[in-house]
């Protein structure tokens, strides 16, 4: 039994027809094709499914797709832009590239939402803060050590600070 | 020395596991390198450039990966990311039972469900396969046994997956239950053999064993009789697995009519599919030339994605039978049931030494617990002793490994396959030993180093070796001397070593032909497409073949496309296992470039009046050597080179020497074209209120041979010490016994409940590369994704004894245990001073 829900994803209103049960992440994926959140628990456990709610990073594979409806969405898909302009990545994205933050891959979208949503908030995390801030991320391949190294350099360089010279070698 | 090596007992009857031994043509004996040591030598092939002051332009900068973006922006395809028209949705019904026999299926009422489109059961597909042509012992779906709880009995492909899942509520599987053979010691037993988890090979024996393997090298007895100072020691090493965040998925698709007439294309989040290629051809009894894999982004791996699975002949039987493309997606708990993880291990050592320090002998008994199936197992078993035998010079050496099969999934390979847990034995043996002799742990190792260009004691052939560097880098960045035994109660330092293989000198399957091919392609616009089939599970073996591309023919980076593993357009390359790709893949690449790279020095010469060898191609130019004001764009350069030898492309390709093992069976397994090195010191606190350890910092040491990318190398031994770290504290794969509700079922498949550390967790990494220039390797480069996890467990087990005195011989180090340990410690202390 499918029902129509509508929802705004980063931006776009959306009416779609769901079975009543989907989870907003299984609207996102399969039934609007924005795949970039990525299903690895389907509990709650592990964070890569990460997207916001009106702001806020939720758990998309555990939040009923009713929870998101008449609000905004925001998924790795609609980072790129919001601080830059349309179609540029985000400098947290930037920063991922740079230094090698996203091995697999397939964590760090719900690991940029984690993110970003920290920066918007704290422009100056300590490295504690980040690390508290991702705590609900789990990644497998990096030890977490160039995650951190990219929210530092990403948030060094939304205040406009000039980046220590061997962030700066990593981005060339 | 010929080493006395024999095998006895149940083991299976099997050819020779590494014929053929031809060596390849494209590898020439070109000279034997003296050991700086001894003055013996070792052969040497020298490969690609090797030379430690060659000038790279692109070769160990900081690099982007190729596909970072792509993955940072979300637009990166893994395979649950791909939707077909009227695609189908899969699902596979799973064994309740840990061992029983299946007496029928009956699929009808599943069938007559709305919106099911097919069922199948294995006797639809049941010719055996396995990862090790020696021992095929799984089945796609079981036919007449389950194995564990989980083992794979029919799968549905139904509309949606609601309806698939009710679909296999309705299959009634009658079972008649087995007895479940859980622990491995039982398995040996008379008792269990009467029911075994396989048949045995021969009657009599215990079909319950899986693979023996007894070695001998050198005078182990004599050894043990000239040593001061003998450490014997019993260890415990729980089983662990991968959990790349990523679960298992596959797709599979069925072409029939036109010219199709028949065609299977699946594609999968696998490591390794080349072998995947093979036994869908095999058990789908399909041509292979009506077969084609691809790889999407993979999202992890560690070695839990290495061999074929349920679900993959599953998705290609089902789309056959349905005539529509059908999905399956592993739930978290079937990634637990999939495992072919970490083996639990039990371990005897001894380890013999004189007064200063030097090892004069070791002898090791372990017990592997296999789980269900071989998996890669006969490896395993190998490998749990071949790999012991650098960087430390042993005298004398016995191994006797036995793996048992029990009813619990199947243990395979994860990262560093075999090696951590006798790794783990050794290192604490060593700080024992240390301990025993006043002497400082480092300096002890130091003592005991092989050198380099030596054959260790069972004859692998070892090239560059920079563990003293290791050692010197460790010991100064952590402030060792400061710290050790001086930290006060509760606070401490702990040392270890290692080493690993730069890939397997010898395929999975028998063949001569090359473990790793290149081709690539110029287009006019100067743009360089690279084909390969290697498989990037996040290791960056596609941005490294781009990195050589760029180096070896002066374009920039984003003028390189690399096209992703797919059988039907990609040349073999045998996979991402046994951290073979940057040295087989880097070397196979250098060669397809340098090749191109010739005929356009060639042409520009040609046009320029000087000799090819001075064209320089660098910085997106093709330059005079001798006049770099006289150059060309290197689009130009390439159309010049088109004109003169037409169509641009070249292959190359990398095989292993095979002069470089034991001669002896068994001898080419840990065989390896290079070894890396590791050592690891790891600071800790532990709370004695509670058994907390708390792993403060982690130094990581790697001789990577050189780092062609060091970030992406330091990524690799960040994520290995992390891992290291996480089966050290917090990981354990167990399974319920019949006291402990149902027998054999998962103890805790979920993320939430089988822990693995947080951002919070995990404790501050500081890789330190270090760079030995492998004579063979690619730019002197040998592996960094598996070498630099083992020492992280015995570092932190030693920093424990430094900290509070407790050797923590069992893993994990959890609360509880370290608690125990130090209650124990307590009691003791307390008895020693009633009875003084």
């Amino acid at each position: 039994m499918k029902e129509l829900v509508t929802l705004r994803v980063n931006g776009d209103a959306h009416e779609a027809a769901v079975p009543s049960h989907f989870t907003l992440l299984e609207t996102l994926r399969y039934v609007l094709g924005l795949t970039g959140s990525k299903q690895g628990c389907d509990k709650g456990d592990c964070g890569a499914c990460t997207v916001w709610l009106d702001g806020v990073p939720t758990l998309s594979c555990i939040a009923p797709v009713w929870e998101a409806a008449g609000r905004d969405v925001v998924t790795v898909e609609g980072l790129a832009g919001l601080r830059t302009p349309p179609g540029v990545p985000h400098p947290l994205q930037d920063a991922f590239d740079a230094c090698g933050a996203a091995q697999c891959g397939f964590c760090t979208p719900g690991m940029l939402m984690s993110g970003v949503a920290l920066l918007e908030e704290n422009p100056a995390p300590s490295r504690a803060e980040i690390k508290e801030a991702l705590s609900g991320n789990l990644c497998r391949c990096t030890g977490y050590t160039k995650i951190l190294d990219a929210v530092e350099l990403a948030a060094a360089r939304l205040r406009g600070e000039a980046v220590p010279e061997e962030m700066e070698e990593a981005r060339r | 020395m010929r080493p006395h090596a024999e095998e006895k007992g149940p083991v299976h009857a099997e050819p020779p596991e590494n014929q053929p031994e031809v060596s390849s043509p494209n590898v020439t004996l070109v000279e034997e390198v003296p050991s700086p040591r001894d003055g013996g030598g070792v052969p040497v092939h020298p490969g690609a450039d090797a030379d430690p002051g060659a000038e790279l332009n692109v070769v160990g900068r900081r690099m982007r990966k190729t596909d970072g973006l792509e993955k940072s922006t979300g637009r990166a395809r893994y395979t649950d990311d791909i939707v077909l028209p009227g695609m189908l949705h899969g699902k596979i019904l799973r064994s309740p039972h840990p061992h029983a026999r299946i007496l029928s299926i009956d699929v009808s009422d599943a069938l007559a469900l709305p919106g099911v489109f097919g069922v199948v059961t294995g006797d639809e597909m049941p010719i055996p396969y396995g990862i090790i042509p020696w021992t095929p012992d799984e089945q796609a779906l079981c036919t007449d046994r389950v194995r564990y709880v989980g083992d794979a009995v029919a799968a549905v492909a139904a509309a949606d997956e609601d309806t698939a899942n009710r679909a296999l509520e309705r299959i009634r599987v009658e079972y008649e239950p087995l007895p479940a053979i859980l622990d491995p010691e039982f398995a040996l037993t008379d008792e269990a053999a009467r029911t075994p988890v396989h048949e045995p090979k021969k009657p009599g024996w215990n079909g319950n064993v899986s693979k023996i393997v007894k070695l001998e090298f050198g005078e182990v007895e004599p050894g043990f009789a000239a040593s001061d100072v003998v450490v014997e020691g019993e260890y415990f090493f729980e089983g662990t697995t991968h959990t790349p965040i990523e679960p298992h998925c596959a797709i599979g698709q069925w072409e029939e009519g036109g010219t199709a007439r028949g065609r299977l294309t699946v594609w999968s989040s696998t490591q390794v599919p080349h072998y995947l290629h093979r036994e869908l051809a095999k058990v789908l009894e399909l041509d292979p030339a009506r077969v084609r894999v691809i790889q999407p982004h993979v999202g992890g791996g560690f070695g839990g994605k290495s061999e074929p699975f349920d679900l993959e002949f599953c998705v290609a039987r089902l789309a056959m039978k349905t005539g529509r493309p059908v999905k399956i997606l592993y739930t978290r708990e079937e990634v637990f049931l999939a495992h072919r993880g970490r083996h639990p291990f039990q371990m005897k050592y001894r380890v013999g030494a004189t007064a200063d320090g030097k090892l004069k002998a070791v002898d090791a008994k372990t017990l592997l617990d296999g789980g269900a199936y071989s998996s890669f197992g006969l490896v395993t078993t190998y490998y749990s002793g071949q790999l012991l035998a650098a960087p430390y010079e042993i005298p004398a050496y016995r191994f006797n490994s036995t793996r048992v099969f029990t009813n619990k999934p199947a243990c395979g390979p994860k990262r560093g396959h075999g090696s951590v847990q006798p790794r783990f034995a050794f290192e604490v043996s060593l700080d024992k030993l240390a301990e025993r002799l006043g002497m400082d742990p480092i300096e002890l190792r130091r003592r005991n180093f092989m050198g380099s260009y030596r054959r260790t004691v069972n004859e692998m052939r070892v090239t560059s070796n920079g563990f003293l560097q290791c050692l010197d880098s460790v010991e100064r960045a952590s402030g060792w001397k400061e710290k050790f035994r001086k930290m006060g109660f509760g606070r401490g330092v702990g040392v270890a070593g290692s080493c690993y293989i730069s890939g397997t000198n010898y395929p999975i399957y028998p063949n001569r032909m090359p473990q790793s091919a290149v081709q690539l392609q110029v287009d006019r616009s100067g743009r360089v497409a690279v084909f390969s089939g290697a498989s990037d599970i996040g290791q960056g073996s596609t941005s490294l073949v781009a990195y050589i591309v760029c180096e070896e023919l002066g374009v920039p980076l984003d003028y390189v496309r690399v096209l992703p593993s797919d059988t039907d357009f990609t040349p073999v390359d045998l996979g991402s296992y046994s951290s073979r790709v940057t040295f087989m893949l880097g070397n196979a690449c250098v060669d397809a470039a340098r090749r191109l790279k010739a005929q356009v020095q060639e042409a520009v010469g040609e046009e320029w009046g000087i000799p090819a060898r001075r064209v320089l191609l660098a910085g997106g130019q093709a330059m005079d050597a001798a006049d770099t004001g006289r150059n060309l764009p290197i689009r130009e350069a390439f159309n010049l080179a088109e004109a003169k030898h037409g169509t641009l492309g070249s292959v190359g390709w990398y095989n292993t020497p095979k002069d470089v093992h034991g001669e002896y069976r068994g001898g080419t397994i840990g065989a390896s074209p290079a070894y890396s090195f590791t050592a690891h010191v790891a600071e800790v606190e532990v709370d004695p209120e509670s058994g907390f350890v708390e792993v403060k910092t982690i130094w990581v040491a790697h001789d990577c041979g050189r780092a062609i990318n060091p970030t992406i190398v330091e990524g690799q031994m960040e994520g290995s010490a992390y891992m290291g770290f996480a089966e050290a504290l917090m990981e354990e794969h167990v399974f319920k016994d019949a006291d402990h509700g149902r027998a054999g079922l998962h103890n805790a498949p979920s993320l939430l409940e089988y822990r693995i550390p947080t951002s919070v967790d995990t404790p501050e990494l500081h890789s330190l590369i270090v760079e030995s220039i492998d004579p063979e390797g690619p730019y002197g480069a040998k592996e960094a994704g598996e070498g630099p996890l083992h020492p992280s467990i015995p570092a932190i087990a030693n920093a424990i004894y430094d900290a509070v005195g407790v050797r923590m011989d069992s893993l994990p180090f959890s609360p509880p245990r370290v608690w125990r340990a130090l209650q124990a410690q307590a009691a003791d202390t307390e008895a020693r001073v009633a009875a003084d």
